[in-house]
Parts: structure tokens; C-alpha cells; sequence
């Protein structure tokens, strides 16, 4: 017998998330059992069933560096922002 | 942006208590301490033993259900219930204890199931009754598990939650025919309810302060027993009123802060119930204990697969 993670999909286009494991001597079973464990209301309109042995896992990073410059939280533009529109003479005025 | 990175080193549970205690979720890879693993399988386990056995009360009622409809309906729920077993015991097969030992421990009284389990369906009347109540307490119960710690159990409640809201609107669609039905039909309702507001209560566990719950410190459950069972009379005690149905007990009443009070439950009654001793505790093991025997060609051929 082997594990078999579930990853089932809602809709078309939609990603594909882990939705929990089945416990099969094969594919076959693993098939028949998913369907009527993650399917059988239609809640699903695909499934992948994948052996838990092959999936490699990966959940160690690297952090030496900081990356904020790759992110939006790494850049801070107001201030400089309106620096650039006073100097331009084109700062928004106030409503009202 | 947080990455959400998190490392726990093997072997600091400081660490991880503090991890969960902020809202982080672990994976089955990840590491676990000891106690923290063994409260997980407890508590599992329990939930999936009252899945499994929590259709044979309703199980009973298929055959004798009032219309084509209703018996199809209940059908659909019972493999729902016993679906959800399966998905349950999956995670706690995978947290380190076979299947087979779960059911040993079920058969032999060791492991607990749900007290409102141990009682008989007397009539039509119950069945509506525990689809809607007893079913609107236990989701109260699995919706604060969808918060859980441990998250491949947090992400099959997600699955588990999505199917109970057809079993609540079954029962109190069964309810509401009979309450808009013959003065003998609410009389099976209210006899019903008089039955099951006992057990209902007892529900969710003593008062134990959430700072003294296990459970509440590993954040297995995201809620103490006693929030619960006001979630559970805020929602549904006005439900039960308006129906013109009465509580069977003098004492529920609805503070200006909101606060409900009631009267206290027989805890005497639950330690007991849940140990064996309910009224139908024996007769619903005995039942397991035929079927698991009976079936074992089964599980033995695909194994042998």
C-alpha cells in the first residue's frame, strides 16, 4: 500500500491545491478512491493523484541578502514623489 | 511582504508552542514535538470515531423515512458522514497510528466517540432533530477546526464544512414539514427536542477556561468549549422559539450583554456516556465490531493487491 496526495481542482483554469491524501495499492484503487472521497458531488472537475514518494520537496531558502529590491515593499516613492512635483511646479492642488 | 518563512529547529518546542500560539500551521513534514503529536492523534482520532459512528443512529431511519426523497437524502448523508471518517482517520494514520489500531481502540472502548452518538432515534422526530441541532453543534465545532494548527487537518475541514451545510438545511427542512404539518408531527418534534436538549448541552465539554485546555494551548481547537456552546444558543435557541417549540429548560435566558445562561449541565452524565455506558453505547459497538469482521476479506484482498 502507498500514500497518494490529492490535489483536486474547482473550476477550469483554476490551480490545482493539495487537498489531502489516500492510502492505495495502486493507481487504479488510488483512482476509484479519490474520485469518491474528493469527487463525488462534483465539487471537483479534476483531479491529480500524485505518488508521495515523488514529490520533492523543497522548504529550505536561502537569506543571506536582502532581496528588497525584487519586491514592492522595497521601494518607497511618496517623498520623492512630491519632491519631484514641486520642483516641477505641478503639485495637485487641495480640493475645495 | 512577509515571506511566511518560519524555521523550528528539531527539538525546540518553545519555539513552535510560540509558532502556533501566533496563528502558524505546521505540515506533516515538518517536525512536531512528542505531546503535540499525541494530543493531535487523540483528538483526531475521537472526530473520526464519531464520524463512523455517528451514522448509525440516523443509519437506522433509512428504510423507515417517510418519502422516496427523504430516504435518498439521508442515504447521501450517511455516506457523507462516512466519507468523512475516511478523510479524518487519513490524517491521523499519517500522524503515526495505523488504522487498525484506531478501530481496535474504538471496539474495545479505549477510544471515544461523540456523546450524543450513544442515544436511540425513537422516532422521525429525532432524526430531524439531530440532523439540525445536534449537526448545527458539531459545525460550530468543525468550523473553529478550519483554524487548526495542524494543517492538513485545518484543509480537510474546508471539505468536511462545505458538505455539513446540506446536512443542517436537510434537518431543518425535515423540521419545518413537520412543524407546519399535524399537531401529532410537532408533537414528535418537541418530544424529540425534550429528548436530545440534554446531551446537546453536554455537547461541547465542560467550562474548562481555554488557558487550561490543552488543546487550546497546541491551538489544535481555535476555540474553548464554553464559546462554543454560546455560539451554538446564539444561533439556534431563537431558531427553536420561533418555531413555537419549546426548550426544556426554565433557566436559558439571553442577558443584555449577551450572555447566555442555563441550566448546568449533567457532566456526570457525559464522563459516563462517553465511557460505554449510554443507552445505546454497547449495542452500536457490537454493531461496528460485526461489520469490521464481516468485511475484513475486503480490506485483506485489497491489500493483497
Amino acid at each position: 500500500m502507498s500514500v497518494f496526495e490529492v490535489f483536486r481542482q474547482e473550476r477550469k483554469g483554476q490551480p490545482f491545491a493539495h487537498a489531502g491524501s489516500i492510502v492505495a495499492p495502486d493507481a487504479t484503487f488510488a483512482d476509484a478512491w479519490a474520485r469518491e472521497q474528493y469527487g463525488r458531488r462534483g465539487e471537483s472537475v479534476a483531479l491529480w493523484l500524485v505518488p508521495r514518494d515523488a514529490i520533492h520537496q523543497v522548504t529550505e531558502w536561502a537569506d543571506e541578502f536582502d532581496l528588497k529590491y525584487r519586491r514592492v515593499d522595497g521601494y518607497s516613492i511618496k517623498a520623492r514623489l512630491k519632491e519631484a512635483r514641486e520642483r516641477a511646479g505641478t503639485t495637485p492642488s487641495v480640493a475645495g | 511582504m512577509d515571506s511566511g518563512a518560519h524555521r523550528i529547529e528539531v527539538g525546540d518546542t518553545a519555539g513552535f508552542v510560540a509558532y502556533v500560539q501566533e496563528g502558524g500551521q505546521v505540515e506533516a513534514g515538518d517536525w512536531l514535538p512528542d505531546e503535540y503529536r499525541q494530543k493531535l492523534i487523540k483528538f483526531i482520532e475521537m472526530h473520526a470515531n464519531s464520524e463512523l459512528m455517528g451514522v448509525l443512529p440516523e443509519r437506522e431511519w433509512i428504510l423507515k423515512a417517510p418519502t422516496l426523497q427523504r430516504k435518498l437524502a439521508l442515504t447521501a448523508k450517511v455516506q457523507d458522514e462516512v466519507g468523512h471518517a475516511q478523510l479524518i482517520y487519513r490524517i491521523a494514520e499519517d500522524l503515526g497510528k495505523p488504522r487498525d489500531a484506531m478501530f481496535a481502540d474504538l471496539l474495545s472502548g479505549k477510544a471515544k466517540f461523540h456523546n450524543v452518538f450513544h442515544y436511540p432515534t425513537v422516532t422521525w422526530g429525532d432524526v430531524g432533530v439531530i440532523a439540525w441541532l445536534v449537526d448545527a453543534a458539531a459545525i460550530i465545532s468543525q468550523k473553529a477546526l478550519l483554524k487548526c494548527s495542524y494543517a492538513p487537518y485545518a484543509r480537510i475541514m474546508k471539505k468536511i464544512c462545505w458538505e455539513e451545510s446540506f446536512h443542517i438545511l436537510h434537518g431543518r427542512d425535515v423540521i419545518l414539514t413537520m412543524m407546519t404539518g399535524t399537531d401529532t408531527q410537532r408533537g414528535l418534534v418537541q418530544e424529540a427536542l425534550d429528548r436530545w436538549w440534554a446531551p446537546l448541552m453536554q455537547f461541547h465539554g465542560n467550562p474548562i477556561s481555554r488557558d487550561e485546555d490543552p488543546m487550546w494551548f497546541w491551538r489544535i481547537k481555535s476555540q474553548g468549549n464554553e464559546e462554543a456552546r454560546q455560539q451554538f444558543l446564539e444561533g439556534y435557541a431563537p431558531q427553536i422559539w420561533e418555531l413555537g417549540l419549546t426548550v426544556p429548560d426554565p433557566n436559558l435566558r439571553r442577558s443584555a450583554e449577551g450572555v447566555w445562561a442555563y441550566s448546568e449541565p449533567d457532566w456526570a452524565e457525559l464522563k459516563s456516556v462517553v465511557t460505554g455506558h449510554g443507552p445505546r453505547s454497547q449495542e452500536r459497538l457490537e454493531f461496528r465490531r460485526r461489520f469490521l469482521d464481516q468485511e475484513r476479506w475486503v480490506r485483506e484482498a485489497v491489500a493483497a493487491a
